[in-house]
């Protein structure tokens, strides 16, 4: 990785920070509606892994899905952020038309499958992206994020099993933030360590600092490429933080502050930043006008293209529920005799 | 033409659209080396390979997940599930996911995907073998159901289903599956949507789907003999429903009777039975009556089991019913 890699990485995460912190805001002004769930803290791994996937859409890049707290692994994946704000905002302009919202991110054209509001629901999904790039020998694999709470689902056992016995190029990538909503690993899972759960289904298994965007990328690329070469699944667990409550309805009364404080002298984006600095690579300076740089896009492309985008037309409410031009020769309709 | 049990009809549309297409693959419980359950997929798994012919293990949610992340990327999967009871479990995948999957991305991501599930009761197989859930399908927003009462649409609305680009949910049901008819040799594609009058009559509209078009069939002969001439309309499709023949056929008749095998509470019979009256109630002559299940879990008892379920003869009693003459 060169020296401009790093410095673009780390104005990704800059820039990711301050895309959530302002999500934050214009949801506290209601310009955002629904559920909102913020990446703070956790910027590392989908930041890592995906630089370590073939990202960008067409017929090669990797498919990538997740769960709902999806703003930043959509825009990694090659969704433009201002559609993504337009999404949030419930703009036509949106990603998803302003049909989705905030849990609800797509873009095919950057192969990035969708987040996903049903807790381990993208387990299954992700298996079937994968059979679907091995069936067409197209060399894509599928990589799926979702955190240490929807391991608890039935899908998750399910889907391992499937994955392993049918040798689905898949990258289960675990984001052990240690809370399930609001309740801790420990009083909600057996054991701690995720990467462990795996091994009755035969599937190999890392865990990883997630707050080191370097250990990410490291241990990202083996897995990544064990997935493509061996077309095989790999279960890879980062243990990382969210900074933020679960939601934005979340007080977040059931961690203590302390605790809290612990993890933040872990940011990821602090931990970068000073080794980055202590290189040489960077600057205080440069990451001043970095931020700069990137509060005017953010205020003046991306905020100002979600308000000043229209709303989705009342006229087309029941677009999109089914394929709005079938084929009458599989639809009909059916041509009665009276 | 040849003759071809609702099974054969079955096989040979999977048959003509996997040689079609090589991203039609089969998933499912048993379906492959053991053939199916029944016999829908017999030979296909020599014929296409492990690969496009996939036995699955019981994990009804997420096999069906697995299907619809691969409906996601262009592939056509046929899905079967043993027993539409089994498709409980698959709720989440098929309802939270592949109906909603279109619209909450604003049209830009498709689920061709199709479900195929036998929904009924068979032969005292009791209370968790026996579900008939075809209105808790029709509900649901985004998928397309349809309900083949023969082998003629058994096949031909597969191969449609197939081929549209909505998550087709396709409801068979198991005492129907040796049922035979003669099938056209040519290949062929039926509709999707649109009720079919499959008896024409002029006194009273009998309206079935699936199994219960045969009950309304068996009701019109009794009838015939007592003078009467029922008109038996097979809605063929629950989603979306073809109001239009429904209304054309009571306008004709002023009377009706809806037959469904399922429990009537929020059911068929309901919905049917509203929408005439929402479309078409000044042409009723009497009361609209519904025949249904009784509504209890199904007993294994063979005698309860019968008073369970409806008959051809509960069909004709509601005729009477409502023509007056009881």
């Amino acid at each position: 990785m060169t020296d401009a890699d790093k410095k673009r990485l780390l104005r990704e995460m800059l820039f990711y920070r301050r895309f959530e912190d302002r999500c934050f805001e214009a949801y506290m002004e209601r310009k955002i509606g629904g559920f909102l769930h913020l990446y703070s803290g956790q910027e590392a791994v989908a930041t890592g892994v995906l630089e370590m996937a073939k990202t960008g859409g067409g017929d090669k890049a990797d498919y990538v899905i997740t769960g709902y707290r999806d703003h930043i692994h959509a825009i990694k994946s090659g969704t433009p952020p201002r559609e993504v704000m337009a999404e949030l905002y419930g703009k036509e302009t949106g990603s998803s038309r302003g049909r989705g919202g905030s849990m609800h991110i797509f873009d095919p054209t950057a192969n990035f499958m969708g987040g996903y509001a049903l807790v381990g629901q993208p387990f299954p999904l992700a298996a079937g992206l994968a059979l679907g790039a091995k069936h067409k020998k197209s060399g894509q694999i599928a990589i799926c994020f979702l955190g240490d709470g929807a391991n608890n689902q039935g899908t998750f056992h399910e889907t391992m099993n499937m994955a392993s016995v049918w040798n689905l190029p898949v990258l289960f990538v675990c984001e052990n933030n240690m809370y399930a909503i609001g309740t801790h690993i420990d009083r909600s899972t057996a054991v701690r360590d995720q990467y462990k759960r795996v091994c009755g289904y035969n599937i190999k298994a890392s865990q990883h600092d997630g707050m080191d965007i370097e250990v990410v990328m490291k241990a990202a690329k083996d897995a990544v490429d064990y997935v493509r070469n061996e077309q095989k699944p790999y279960f890879i667990e980062f243990i990382t933080y969210r900074f933020r409550g679960h939601s934005m309805s979340d007080a977040k009364g059931y961690r203590t502050k302390e605790e809290e404080a612990e993890w933040e002298k872990r940011d990821p984006i602090n931990i970068f930043k000073a080794r980055l600095i202590k290189a040489g690579i960077v600057t205080e300076a440069d990451i001043k006008k970095m931020q700069d740089e990137i509060q005017h896009e953010i205020e003046t492309d991306i905020i100002k293209f979600a308000e000043q985008s229209p709303e989705p037309s009342v006229a087309e409410l029941t677009k999109y529920v089914l394929d709005d031009n079938p084929n009458p020769r599989w639809i009909g309709p059916l041509q009665n005799k009276y | 033409m040849a003759v071809l049990a609702y099974w054969e009809a079955i096989r040979r549309a999977h048959d003509e659209e996997m040689a079609n297409d090589p991203l039609v693959i089969a998933m499912g419980e048993d379906i492959g080396v053991a053939g199916g359950t029944y016999k829908a997929t017999s030979g296909l798994y020599d014929k296409y390979g492990a690969e496009r012919v996939i036995d699955t293990p019981i994990s009804e949610n997420s096999y069906t997940g697995i299907g619809i992340g691969a409906s996601m990327v262009g592939m056509r999967p046929i899905i079967e599930i043993m027993s539409i009871n089994f498709a409980l479990l698959a709720l989440d995948t098929i309802v939270n996911a592949a109906a909603k999957i279109r619209y909450m991305s604003g049209g830009r991501v498709h689920c061709p995907l199709v479900i195929r599930t036998p929904g009924g009761t068979a032969h005292q197989l009791a209370a968790q073998h026996s579900a008939r859930l075809a209105r808790m399908f029709m509900s649901t927003s985004g998928l397309r159901v349809v309900t083949p009462r023969g082998p003629i649409d058994a096949y031909g609305m597969l191969k449609s289903a197939v081929r549209c680009n909505d998550p087709v949910v396709i409801i068979e049901h198991e005492r129907m599956y040796n049922l035979k008819e003669d099938v056209p040799e040519g290949e062929f594609f039926r509709p999707l949507e649109g009720a079919e009058i499959v008896r024409k009559g002029e006194d009273i509209t009998l309206i079935g789907y699936n199994f219960s078009v045969h009950l309304c069939l068996e009701a019109a002969q009794r009838l015939e003999k007592d003078g009467v001439s029922a008109e038996v309309l097979d809605l063929r499709a629950l989603k979306p429903i073809d109001r239009e023949t429904i209304r054309r056929s009571i306008e004709k008749t002023h009377r009706v009777v809806v037959a469904e095998e399922d429990e009537a509470p929020v059911g068929v019979g309901a919905e049917i039975i509203t929408g005439i009256i929402e479309d078409c109630f000044f042409a009723l002559d009497s009361q609209p009556v519904r025949i249904h299940a009784a509504d209890v879990p199904v007993p294994y008892n063979a005698h309860l089991e019968k008073a369970a379920i409806p008959s051809a003869d509960d069909v004709y009693q509601g005729a009477l019913k409502v023509l007056g003459k009881i």
